[in-house]
């Protein structure tokens, strides 16, 4: 019972370190309950052994001094000590090891989940998609790039916000499968207890089930080029009944969205949906005003290749570009429609006036049959 | 001995007599000399360690708080992978390397390294190797921005930078392994008659054990970035799945040979440690034997542990699991090695001169860096912690205050020896407390940062990491200004330093106290007669000749 008192205590003195932010956020998934818990014993292991071995090195210094007279005794061995220190250390790390084992073997049994969602990292952005429902969407920082760069103000959830959370039901087992496009990103929201590497060729997975209502936020964890720092995962745990609404909403939208490859659009629309692809995926590189950052990205705003050149233009964008590694493909990224309307828009705006029209089904085209 | 003495002798020696001591700049350029080639290479790893370090203020400053205010975020990244490369292959190898070169003939009463000639190659290399990544800034497209770690696919998709960041890593990985040769030969061959193996200097068991290490994987690493380069230019896909390649063996190759280059960083260090307690302790180290047993078994386990590295790769629980052990397996050996620090100090008659208050820094570090290792090494925890801040904060508890620290205290035990001259006590104790407090100021804060959930490698973050963050970035500051504190003394003290006797720490008993100070230009030209006692300790010398 002491023993338990005694747990109790030092959970309390947790919680407390927990709400001055330098500990694991709080967990909302059992996992991350556990790998808490199993962090706080190693702290006090850990913290209970530097104490005592510093301990008696401040004793020695503080008393064996030569300035305090001190003379020194010549023995340097003792098989009994060595064994003893070596042994004992062991000990303690079997007495880790064993909780830690049992928890991993819980962290990598995925089996049996209800709900599966497939998430692909893209450069810079995450896609999930809902297989067995038919649900599908980019998630993209919803941060303003003026508040990066210190223009506008930062709200709290600054860098930690996108356009489109994943939402979840809560009480359910919930499978994520990974993978990436491009590079090898890694999918980490903390509370969730869940850090998994999405690996371009391969599928990974995963699993949490969360108990609590809520928004979770984490980022992107493993260095992915120019905008690892602004790959943000946010997760909305939403009550059973909710989620399903949500989903019904989502299917609903989604059959409204289908849309017709072969559609003509007329220029001002192909401009007012360009102008979200391009804020949403090009204006941290060339800027809102299409000026581009001398030196390291283009400028699109009177540049030959957004006046001018048609097919270079489209190529660039689908394919990316062979001298600049930060021009991702976009092909892989975005639908013919969103291509079609990004490039019709930074041929007509700013000091652009060309009056292209870009159709999707030149995209299409040139694409050469390979979408 | 005699006959392998004039063997080794460089040609110019039996020419001109062993008193010749060339001038100018071809001293420097042609040096054979173990002691002038030490000096290169530690003058070099000084050069860019500073070089790394502005570097990391960079990025300090761009981390000082939320927004992007100095760089773009691309090369903020060049920034991160630059500093990463040039401190592990320009600063922290080169300087252990140096100071082999430097102490360990003297040590084991060697003439000179057993390759003078191809001692002048592995340093001549580095210079080379070092431009060509400064260069990289330059290019088109910048300098590697993948992380020091250079994963696949990402370093597939950079621009020449990377190039020529894989070219400097092939001449590096030459440079290290032809300096390995040299110390493995100059030690086993050359030591001073009575000098069996387990009466040798810790050092130099450290620095032969280092050797083979490097000897042992840095051809891993040459591998693994040519198939990097493979890649880019010759249509392989070792790492491209859409080839039928896997991005993760990238991953397991490069680790292969990171998690034993940590102990590359890490085992010089418990070398000239295990010399700097026991002297100013005034008593044995204790525990030889178990040192040497520790620092091998150490060697041997950074093999099999490199997969604590991907614990978030998706590897299976079984390998989990047999990584995780293996991982916390090497607790041991290295409690023992502190253990043992303590063991010498305790019933000791101690000063607190600089080297061993750096010593001593290092242990009280170097533990907690060591602690936040065992917490990593559970990979249900480290699942969590991968990749954040909180792993920045440990690795540089291991070799900032690992690797730095001790090399700190080398030069300022050894400058007396090497220069003739005595080091200013004051500004020595005052950069030690002073890199103490700052370093603390700068990493200690990393810890909350990583386990809040800041990822490393970002240039930007939430406004709830801002306050920690400032922390960290004030304290680098002030610890970067502290080092111009100890290049001030070393340079003041070069020349203007008092005298030092032969032997200027009272409890110093190992071979190379017993030469002349500053230490002869050519070092025992004919073998030393002497009794070493346990722990490489020289208990009498018997008139052997040197200069």
């Amino acid at each position: 019972m002491a023993s338990r008192r005694v747990l109790l205590l030092l959970t309390g003195w947790s919680s407390a370190v927990l709400a001055a932010g330098v500990n694991l956020p709080p967990p909302v998934t059992g996992v991350a309950q556990d790998i808490y818990d199993l962090h706080m014993l190693l702290l006090y292991i850990t913290g209970g052994i530097f104490v005592l071995v510093f301990g008696v090195m401040f004793w020695a210094i503080l008393r064996h001094r030569k300035s305090a007279g001190h003379q020194a005794k010549h023995f340097h061995e003792n098989t009994t000590v060595e064994i003893i220190w070596t042994l004992i250390p062991l000990l303690i790390l079997v007495a880790m090891a064993w909780p830690a084992t049992r928890l991993i073997l819980q962290q990598k049994s995925s089996a049996g989940a209800e709900l599966t969602i497939k998430v692909t990292g893209y450069q810079w952005k995450w896609h999930y998609d809902y297989l067995d429902d038919g649900v599908a969407f980019m998630s993209h920082l919803a941060t303003p790039q003026s508040a990066i760069h210190q223009v506008a103000d930062r709200g709290e959830h600054y860098l930690l916000e996108v356009d489109q959370p994943l939402v979840v039901p809560t009480g359910t087992k919930v499978r994520l499968l990974l993978t990436a496009n491009d590079v090898i990103h890694a999918w980490w929201v903390p509370q969730l207890g869940v850090k998994q590497d999405a690996i371009p060729g391969f599928v990974r997975d995963v699993w949490f089930k969360v108990d609590r209502p809520g928004t979770y936020r984490g980022q992107c964890a493993e260095l992915c080029g120019k905008d690892h720092g602004f790959m943000p995962i946010v997760v909305e745990a939403r009550a059973p009944a909710d989620y399903q609404a949500w989903l019904a909403a989502r299917q609903k939208t989604a059959a409204a969205n289908l849309e017709d490859p072969n559609k003509v659009w007329p220029l001002a629309e192909l401009m007012a949906r360009g102008e979200k692809v391009y804020t949403q995926n090009c204006v941290a590189c060339h800027q809102a005003n299409g000026k581009g950052i001398p030196g390291a990205f283009p400028a699109l705003d009177g540049s030959a290749m957004a006046t001018k050149d048609k097919p270079g233009h489209i190529d660039i964008v689908l394919n990316g570009s062979k001298k600049n590694a930060a021009m991702a493909a976009w092909g892989k990224q975005l639908s013919d429609t969103d291509i079609a309307a990004v490039i019709t828009y930074e041929r007509n705006a700013w000091g652009n006036h060309t009056g292209d029209v870009v159709q999707p089904k030149d995209i299409k085209a040139a694409r050469g049959g390979k979408a | 001995m005699t006959a392998i003495d004039t063997a080794l002798q460089p040609a110019h020696d039996t020419a001109h007599g062993h008193h010749a001591k060339p001038s100018g700049i071809t001293r420097w350029l042609f040096a054979t000399n173990h002691k002038d080639i030490g000096s290169l290479y530690l003058w070099f790893a000084f050069s860019m360690f500073i070089f790394g370090g502005v570097l990391a203020l960079c990025i300090r400053a761009e981390l000082f708080r939320p927004g992007l205010q100095f760089w773009q975020p691309e090369l903020f990244n060049q920034f991160t992978t630059l500093h990463g490369l040039i401190m592990v292959f320009g600063a922290i190898m080169p300087a252990f390397t140096g100071l082999a070169n430097w102490m360990l003939p003297l040590m084991i009463g060697a003439p000179d390294m057993a390759f003078a000639r191809m001692n002048n190659w592995s340093f001549w290399l580095l210079p080379p190797a070092a431009l060509l990544l400064l260069i990289s800034f330059a290019v088109p497209g910048g300098a590697a921005a993948a992380g020091w770690t250079l994963y696949a696919p990402l370093s597939t998709q950079m621009g020449m930078g990377m190039d020529l960041t894989i070219f400097a890593i092939h001449i590096m990985g030459v440079s290290s392994i032809m300096g390995s040769i040299n110390i493995i030969v100059t030690i086993l061959n050359l030591r001073a008659p009575g000098m069996t193996m387990m009466r040798m200097p810790m050092f130099a068991w450290a620095s032969l054990i280092t050797a083979y290490l490097i000897i042992a994987v840095m051809p891993v690493l040459a591998g693994v970035v040519t198939m990097v380069l493979t890649d880019r230019h010759f249509g392989t896909h070792f790492f491209n799945a859409a080839g039928g390649g896997d991005p993760v063996l990238y991953q397991h190759i490069f680790w292969f040979f990171g998690h034993p280059e940590v102990y590359i960083m890490a085992l010089p260090a418990f070398g000239i440690v295990s010399h700097i307690i026991p002297t100013f302790s005034r008593k044995p180290l204790f525990g030889y034997t178990s040192m040497v047993y520790a620092t091998s078994s150490i060697a041997i386990l950074s093999f099999m542990v490199w997969a604590h590295h991907m614990f978030t790769t998706g590897m299976p629980a079984t390998a989990q699991l047999f990584f995780m052990y293996a991982t916390m397996l090497i607790a041991v050996p290295t409690g023992v090695k502190v253990f043992n620090w303590i063991g010498t100090m305790w019933q000791g008659s101690m000063s607190f001169e600089t080297p061993m208050l750096f010593a001593i820094g290092f242990i009280c570090l170097f533990t907690v860096g060591g602690l936040s290792g065992v917490t990593l090494s559970i990979a249900a925890i480290d699942i969590q912690l991968q990749d954040t801040y909180y792993v920045v904060a440990h690795f540089h508890y291991v070799l900032v205050a690992g690797a730095l620290f001790s090399l700190f205290a080398a030069v300022y035990y050894w400058f007396p020896k090497m220069t003739g001259r005595m080091y200013s006590e004051f500004w020595g104790k005052f950069h030690f407390w002073w890199s103490l407090l700052w370093f603390n100021v700068t990493f200690f804060p990393m810890h909350f940062l990583g386990l809040a959930g800041m990822p490393r490698r970002i240039p930007d973050y939430n406004m709830q990491f801002t306050d920690f963050n400032t922390m960290a970035s004030v304290g680098a500051f002030c610890f970067g200004l502290g080092q111009l504190i100890f290049f001030a003394n070393m340079l003041h003290s070069l020349r203007h330093g008092r005298p030092a006797a032969a032997k200027p720490w009272e409890g110093a008993d190992t071979l190379e106290w017993q030469i002349a100070t500053p230490a002869p230009y050519h070092s025992f030209v004919e073998a030393p007669d002497l009794e070493v006692g346990e722990n490489g300790r020289i208990d009498a010398m018997h008139g052997g000749k040197h200069h």
